[in-house]
């Protein structure tokens, strides 16, 4: 397994092996899925689309519909005005969306489609919408065609307006709909009065109930993005991934904003509910109080287990940060922070969690891929990787247990509909991370040493 | 001469073959593909004008949309699909862009299309600059491909000392200025009557200019891998010349 990767490592420009992320219409499409009645829609050839779409089907095991704009040769050379034109028409006449939301890709993007005028040109059904974003994949990765797409909404929708109402928007950032639903509870149970944008619980985790519907009950409405722009404030989380729609609406509608990270362990999720907790005004109540004292109970519990254990985390930049945060509160070393995504602020934000900590980390790195964390991990060890699928290989090849957080998770089921954030996702991820590291020790132990007691 | 000789217009604008034709009186490459799907027969987009030359036009999209430097490896692609070279082409001439601005303007000196480059100038400033820009796309692919410069053609549009210019720009780059065609109004008056000067008028001395540039072309046995010079080195030789007197 991977034998060809060399110990030696040496400086790479050009090439990416394993490269821990993947396209920005990856994240613009699971945006738009987060929008109530909304059909993605992928400019560019039905290649794009069919990956796209995989990509979000293996990691959900839902359904991810999506639509394309179906290049050809042709409409390569005479660009894709007519293509997208036509693709309008039948997207509202066969699946009757209420908003389509359009992505770019690299074809339409090099040979320099313009959308908007495209758009403006478009002869739209009463009381229908299309909305685009850019999402060149040659910047960038998924995280930042997240963003992108949540730029596009605000951009099309959002209205500024005299009078600020009651509410706030969060911004959950790239989690899975188990995690928004938590993050919904936790606010509900604060008394906030809320917009989650997007939120794609009850969407890409949609009970079966029998009969497909094509647009689940869950997703933001329109409605609501258009509200975005008289909120009293958004709470954006995922200092990373969030900032640029935050700072959008900002520009756009004077809405001002806080960036925390991902409410991943003890103090993110602290964090979390004291933001919320000023802005209403509310006590912690005591339910919320008694979950985060019992994860601290086990955490206490197991401590001798997770003590001074090295890990390396990987995967996209607010998760990985939330993740190492957690460790360290564990009492854990991450000690490799790796992500594909470029971003200098990963790095920096990386290495201020250890203040306050008596470990030092090994190497803190975006922009990397998984081909350089396992030639790291041949040089000096981990005991345990955390982080996506893409990573079971260097497990397997460097005989190292993983637990399997972030995205996109594609051989384990389960996944997406539970929490990692919040108190509740801290006792989950603890509970992985040390059944982990208690089945390796149970295996690697002599017939005489085998515990039935830990 | 008596050669047969087909000429691929690669100019968006679609006006390489104008006076050959008698006018802009063919559908572009490009055109049919958009209008009439990709089954397409070649002689559609092929049609013979003066002394039996045949003549195609690449085209381009609507300008300011889509990607024209696709069109180009689209066309190609094409003609050769549809088997537009046949064995008794003695010539093939690519008309392209004064600049290679991206891949697909390139496509006829990739992959060994075009053997011999002829880069036609003058002794003005941008002409030179495109010039030994066009130099640096032969080189990237005279290496790995057969394309060879062939020299330059000067069209005079009679700048002070232009014939020693090119000259010693085209020695620079290791190669000739091939041909001296000096400017005649002639030129002008045949393309109003959308012909080209050896049609409107056989007898004239800018006929008989066309005819020298011809045979010195087919006689050519200086073939190189041009040497492009640093703009600093370009900028020398323009003072040199343009300042002599």
């Amino acid at each position: 397994m991977l034998d060809a990767t060399p110990k030696k490592i040496v400086d790479r420009t050009a090439l990416r092996v394993n490269p821990c992320k993947t396209c920005q219409p990856v994240g613009a499409m699971y945006c738009a899925l987060g929008v109530h009645q909304c059909m993605p829609h992928s400019h560019g050839s039905q290649g794009c689309c069919s990956y796209h779409r995989t990509v979000l089907s293996r990691h959900f095991k839902e359904p991810a519909i999506a639509t394309t704009s179906s290049f050809t040769e042709g409409a390569c050379v005479f660009g894709g005005g007519s293509n997208l034109k036509k693709a309008v028409k039948n997207i509202f006449e066969t699946y009757d969306p209420y908003i389509i939301a359009v992505h770019t890709t690299c074809l339409s993007e090099t040979i320099g489609d313009d959308l908007k005028s495209y758009i403006d040109e478009i002869d739209i059904p009463a009381g229908k919408l299309v909305i685009h974003t850019n999402t060149p994949s040659y910047i960038g990765s998924h995280i930042t065609g997240f963003g992108n797409m949540m730029c596009g909404f605000i951009n099309y929708l959002s209205k500024k307006s005299n009078t600020v109402s009651d509410k706030i928007g969060i911004f959950p950032g790239f989690v899975n709909p188990g995690d928004m639903r938590e993050l919904k509870r936790l606010a509900t149970s604060m008394e906030a009065k809320y917009i989650m944008f997007p939120d794609t619980s009850d969407v890409m985790d949609a009970p079966n109930k029998g009969t497909y519907q094509m647009y689940p009950k869950g997703g933001t409405t329109v409605a609501e993005i258009k509200e975005l722009g008289s909120v009293r404030k958004v709470l954006g989380l995922g200092t990373i991934v969030s900032k640029p729609a935050a700072e959008k609406l900002k520009v756009k509608c004077g809405v001002d904003f806080d960036l925390v990270p991902y409410p991943i362990g003890i103090r993110a999720t602290d964090t979390y509910l004291m933001k919320l907790s000023h802005l209403y005004k509310t006590e912690i109540p005591a339910a919320i109080a008694d979950e985060r004292g019992r994860v601290l109970d086990g955490m206490i519990d197991a401590q001798q287990y997770f003590a001074g254990k090295k890990v390396a985390v990987y995967g996209d930049p607010d998760t990985v940060l939330g993740i190492a945060a957690f460790c360290l509160e564990l009492g854990m070393i991450p000690y490799y922070m790796i992500t594909g995504t470029p971003s200098d602020a990963f790095e920096k934000e990386g290495a201020a969690l250890f203040e306050g900590y008596d470990v030092k980390p090994g190497v803190i790195k975006a922009n990397a891929d998984l081909f350089y964390m396992q030639q790291l991990i041949k040089n000096d060890p981990v005991e345990l990787l955390i982080g996506n699928t893409h990573g079971k290989l260097i497990a397997k090849a460097e005989d190292i247990p993983i637990v399997r957080a972030g995205f996109p998770v594609m051989d384990r089921y389960f996944g997406a509909e539970q929490p990692i954030v919040g108190y509740r996702g801290a006792m989950r991820l603890a509970e992985m991370i040390l059944n982990a590291l208690l089945d390796r020790k149970d295996r690697d132990a002599d017939d005489t040493d085998l515990e039935l007691v830990l | 001469m008596g050669k047969k000789i087909m000429i691929v217009g690669c100019d968006p604008k679609a006006d390489s073959c104008r006076l050959i034709l008698g006018g802009l009186a063919q559908r572009t490459v490009l055109d049919t593909l958009r209008e009439e799907g990709d089954d397409i027969e070649l002689e559609k987009i092929m049609k013979t004008g003066f002394a039996g030359i045949r003549c195609v036009e690449s085209g381009g999209p609507e300008p300011g949309v889509g990607c024209a430097g696709r069109g180009i490896i689209t066309s190609i692609n094409l003609l050769e699909q549809l088997g537009a070279y046949t064995d008794d082409l003695d010539y093939v001439f690519y008309d392209v862009l004064g600049d290679v601005v991206c891949g697909g303007f390139a496509m006829p000196i990739r992959e060994g299309k075009a053997k011999e480059i002829y880069i036609v100038c003058s002794g003005e400033m941008m002409a030179l600059y495109a010039a030994n820009n066009i130099s640096k796309g032969i080189r990237k692919y005279a290496e790995t491909g057969g394309v060879r410069l062939g020299g330059l053609i000067c069209n005079s549009r009679k700048v002070e000392g232009e014939a020693e210019l090119v000259a010693s720009v085209a020695k620079e780059l290791g190669t000739q200025m091939i041909h001296f065609v000096p400017r005649d109004n002639m030129v002008q008056q045949a393309e109003i009557r959308r012909k080209t000067v050896i049609e409107h008028i056989p007898d004239c001395d800018q006929a008989d200019e066309y005819r020298t540039l011809a045979k010195k072309i087919d006689g050519n046995d200086m073939f190189v891998i041009p040497k492009p010079m640093k703009q600093e080195r370009l900028e020398q030789l323009l003072m040199e010349h343009g300042l002599m007197d």
